[in-house]
């Protein structure tokens, strides 16, 4: 530890700590924009200027070590001060130089309100300008669908070229010309191809990249502001959802160190557009193979009549992608009491939750992949899967201390790895440790065995998630203060499903068999839209678009969207965690559960709760680790143990290829959204190109 | 100077190779860095392309300049515009004059060159005379200020002009009579103009009756032309590795 002096306090920091960082720690507030703390440093916009002790001049804090300072010439502690009157002087003067070349321009920047520029500008920047000359002028540059360009803004702090090259992994951005002609550009102003390019919008401290979306749509103090819970993967990554009256505007990351850090998807961020469109806000009655639109009574009714002659084994019903654990709750205590075993997710077959949690969850969890030093992924493509969780290993990997090898897709996934195979007998051959790295797996102090939607969606999945156990108890990566299997589920619902027991009771059917022809006479659909439903079943759909499912559907009750009602979800590594209710569904749309405690009622199996608390006490009275938010449920790894033991099952020698076809269209809101089918067209095209 | 851009599509080639020299020669490059570094060689593989290309450097040489070092074209891009020695839209066939236009020179006379340039060339830097042979563009210092106004042609530098030797040198240029690189008035390198002034005593035993001592130059032309040794011979041998550190106190 190191002493230091710092505005007259006294404080002992670590010796790696820059002088920002001490000073942060003494509780000095430094003003800065080029530094970014998950970024590297580049020490170029100079704002965070401190005044060290028989410096002759301010010294950058950013890019400043600690150790680097000296003591005083009898050994006192290095003294630094970040409000005397030279540091003020010396921040004045950059503020000055920064605001030479930059527009007056606040009223008409989205970046106005929220704007580093802004605020630092009223702390210590100068109330006219000396500068008589022109303003210096630059083209706006193309940067692809989601970050709008107004180059004038930019000071050239290089955030962003550094937040491609180092968080994304895609060194597509770059600082061109020299001096005052410098330019932020893609190559050719080609566009962007990372998944998180929309956080070069929250990264940019000035309104120089700003979402294109979202462009002269709202102020941030107008917004309503709801910390939520996003659904667009397993990941669960920690939002912030603005409202402006009934309209969602605007998804925005919040900090949570252990999912998402701060950053968040482009699919998580810009699907706002689909949460307007495409929306189902009435019921629906199919009457002479047309839908017509009907009050809820008459579609209750309509239910009510299909159902009366039905037995219990001929109902199913199958959760979809974005159901929260409530709804399916419910959905799963009306399906008892009508008599019905036919219980199922789109995602979650391979899967058997009576064998213990840690069979079924990423146990190294997230923040996890920082200790792991190798790593096996089966079968997944978490570029597309999981777009910040690659990110998380991205950034494990940039460490050096990781290696990673690859069965399924050959794909680009930003860091590099040992690319094994994409087969099962690559698996075999891998346990029966006639590949290389099996030897870097056993060796590893830390391993990961990731399983990835390429495995779990197959219909062999549950034998292959049996033999990787079996690999990742063989290798040694289940041991005291270690669980190295983990599952990447590619959909919300999936953990929270499974920890309620959302699957095929005794005797019930697959959502295979559930789907198959003349199986079911009536089939509820809580939103599954990925998974074609039966022509011959009567068909009740409870979701939020017009999608797949509803064209299907005999009998549609329109549902919320996850912005829209306030609901658990677990994520992939067992989190759990509440989404928060941001806005009111539209039109005559209510909330999930209500619509089942509503329709219970018409079938006379009344549901024992009024209220959703009422809905929680009863779910958490089941399944009580529900109640622990954000906390992740400990595991018993023996259930580990006991899926490979368990094997079974032929596997089929097709290659394990992740089913994501299109990161950015894979569930109904996206698929209503115009944003996400822009950049899904631009993807592709850079497809194109790339293969002439 | 201004926005340093690539130059318009109609003008920039389809493709990019490297001779099979060059390419050779690139390679010996790369093998100079430790394996993962060899993005070090880009400036010297750049100009070569450069050089290849006839003094500039096309869009598809970056890409090819920076796909053979196997980095991201955009690091390749912010190399070639950062640097101006790299030009980024097509040069005189024959000459390309970069005049310097820095304080000393600008001061000996500079704006007469410049001048010639315009009138000969073009009005404008950068773009090309009206047979495609010549171009200019105005530099900042070359490091001649001794021989002030100075102007650089290819790896030469043409010295101590005036308007008359200026002219002098890009007839020479025109009509394939090439002059002679270095100062053009005379002179021996940067040595006073007129010959020696001082020391001119020095090694001439010889007396004269009216003025004493006969002026010898210590050294002549011809003297200074000798070619002295190699830059990497050393007269004394290589130091010594630094001994072990006498201070550890691990032994």
């Amino acid at each position: 530890m190191i002493k230091l002096i710092v505005d007259g306090k006294e404080i002992e920091v670590p010796p790696e700590y820059t002088l920002m960082q001490a000073c942060e720690a003494a509780g000095a507030e430094i003003p800065r924009f080029c530094y970014h703390e998950r970024l590297s440093i580049a020490g170029n916009c100079r704002m965070c200027l401190v005044e060290v002790k028989g410096t002759p001049k301010p010294v950058a804090s950013c890019a400043w070590g600690v150790r680097d300072c000296r003591p005083g010439p009898k050994g006192e502690p290095p003294e630094i001060s970040t409000r005397s009157p030279m540091v003020k002087k010396a921040r004045e003067g950059v503020m000055e130089f920064l605001l030479i070349n930059h527009p007056l321009d606040c009223p008409i920047c989205d970046q106005g309100g929220e704007c580093d520029l802004q605020d630092q500008a009223m702390g210590y920047g100068a109330d006219t300008s000396r500068f008589a000359e022109n303003k210096r002028a630059v083209e706006d540059k193309y940067l692809g669908v989601l970050v709008k360009t107004s180059m004038n803004r930019c000071i050239q702090c290089t955030r962003c070229v550094r937040f491609a090259s180092e968080i994304c992994g895609v060194p597509e951005m770059g600082l061109t010309g020299r001096g005052e002609d410098v330019e932020i550009t893609t190559y050719l102003e080609s566009a962007l191809t990372s998944e998180l390019q929309g956080n070069l919008v929250d990264i940019c401290p000035v309104g120089a990249l700003t979402s294109k979306p979202y462009a002269f749509a709202a102020r941030p103090w107008e917004l309503g502001k709801t910390q939520s819970i996003d659904v667009m993967d397993a990941v669960g990554s920690a939002i912030r959802v603005d409202t402006r009256g009934r309209e969602v505007m605007r998804i925005l990351p919040r900090v949570n160190e252990a999912v998402n850090e701060e950053w968040i998807s482009d699919k998580t961020r810009h699907i706002v557009d689909g949460l307007r469109t495409q929306r189902l806000d009435r019921p629906y009655v199919r009457e002479n193979g047309k839908l017509r639109a009907a009050t809820w009574s008459e579609a209750f009714a309509a239910i009510a009549a299909k159902l009366k002659d039905v037995k219990g084994e001929r109902i199913g019903a199958i959760a979809g992608d974005l159901a929260a654990v409530e709804d399916m709750f419910a959905l799963q205590d009306l399906m008892t009491r009508l008599g019905s075993a036919n219980l199922a997710t789109e995602t979650t077959h391979a899967f058997d939750p009576s064998l213990g949690r840690a069979s079924y969850i990423f146990n190294p969890t997230i923040a996890g992949i920082e200790q792991a030093d190798a790593l096996l992924i089966i079968g997944c493509n978490p570029r597309k899967e999981a777009a910040v969780l690659n990110a998380r290993i991205r950034k494990r990997w940039r460490t050096g201390q990781m290696k990673i090898a690859v069965i399924g897709d050959h794909a680009e996934l930003t860091y590099k790895y040992d690319y094994l195979g994409a087969g099962v007998d690559t698996l075999s051959e891998l346990a029966a440790g006639k590949q290389s790295f099996a030897d870097v797996l056993k060796g590893a102090k830390n391993p990961i065995v990731l399983v990835g939607a390429g495995v779990t969606a197959r219909s062999d999945g549950a034998a292959l998630l049996a033999m990787a156990a079996k690999l990742a108890t063989d290798i040694g990566a289940i041991k005291d203060g270690w669980n190295g299997f983990a599952v990447l589920h590619s959909a919300a619902s999936s953990v929270g499903a499974l920890d309620i027991g959302f699957v095929p009771g005794e005797g019930g059917l697959t959502a295979a068999q559930m789907v198959g022809e003349g199986a079911l006479d009536v089939m509820f659909s809580l939103g599954a839209d990925e998974i074609k439903l039966p022509a011959d079943a009567f068909v009740v759909y409870i979701g939020t678009h017009g999608d797949r499912g509803a064209h299907r559907a005999d009998v549609i009750l329109p549902g919320a969207a996850y912005t829209e009602k306030s609901g658990i979800y677990v994520n992939t590594e067992g989190r759990v965690q509440i989404a928060g209710r941001a806005a009111f569904p539209p039109g005559e749309a209510r909330e999930d559960w209500a619509i089942i405690r509503a329709l219970s009622d018409a079938l006379g199996a009344t549901l024992p709760y009024d209220s959703l608390v009422a809905l929680r006490k009863a779910l958490t009275e089941k399944v009580p680790h529900l109640l622990r938010i954000d906390q992740i449920e400990p595991a018993d790894p023996a259930a580990l143990a006991a899926l490979a033991r368990r094997g079974g099952g032929a596997i089929g020698k097709a290659p394990l290829l992740s089913p994501i076809g299109d990161f950015y269209l894979t569930n109904p809101i996206a698929r209503a959204s115009a944003v996400m089918a822009e950049c899904s067209r631009v993807a592709s095209g850079q497809i194109l190109t790339a293969a002439e | 100077m201004a926005v340093r851009r690539l130059a318009p599509k109609e003008l920039q080639p389809e493709s990019f190779a490297f001779t099979e020299e060059n390419l050779a020669w690139a390679h010996q490059q790369i093998a100079k860095y430790p394996p993962g570094r060899q993005a070090s060689a880009v400036i010297a593989i750049m100009w070569r392309a450069h050089e290849q290309l006839g003094g500039w450097i096309t869009e598809a040489a970056i890409r090819a300049v920076a796909d053979l070092l196997k980095m991201p074209h955009i690091r390749a891009l912010e190399i070639a515009t950062f640097y101006t020695m790299f030009q980024l839209q097509p040069v005189g066939k024959k000459v390309h004059v970069q005049v310097c236009g820095t304080t000393p020179c600008r001061l000996r006379g500079a704006e007469d060159i410049i001048k010639v340039c315009q009138n000969r060339i073009h009005h404008e830097p950068f773009h090309l005379s009206d047979d495609g042979n010549f171009s200019w563009e105005e530099v900042e210092c070359l490091g001649s200020c001794v021989n002030a106004p100075m102007v650089m042609i290819s790896k030469d530098t043409y010295e101590d002009l005036t308007p008359d030797n200026f002219g002098k040198v890009l007839d020479g240029f025109a009509s394939g009579n090439f002059p002679t690189p270095g100062p053009q008035n005379g002179r021996q390198f940067s040595a006073p103009e007129g010959g020696p002034r001082v020391l001119q005593s020095v090694g001439a035993p010889d007396n004269d009756a009216d003025h004493g001592a006969v002026q010898h130059p210590v050294l002549t032309d011809s003297d200074a032309k000798k070619p002295g040794a190699a830059a990497n011979v050393q007269e004394r041998p290589s130091p010594k590795p630094p001994a072990d550190d006498a201070t550890r106190k691990d032994r």
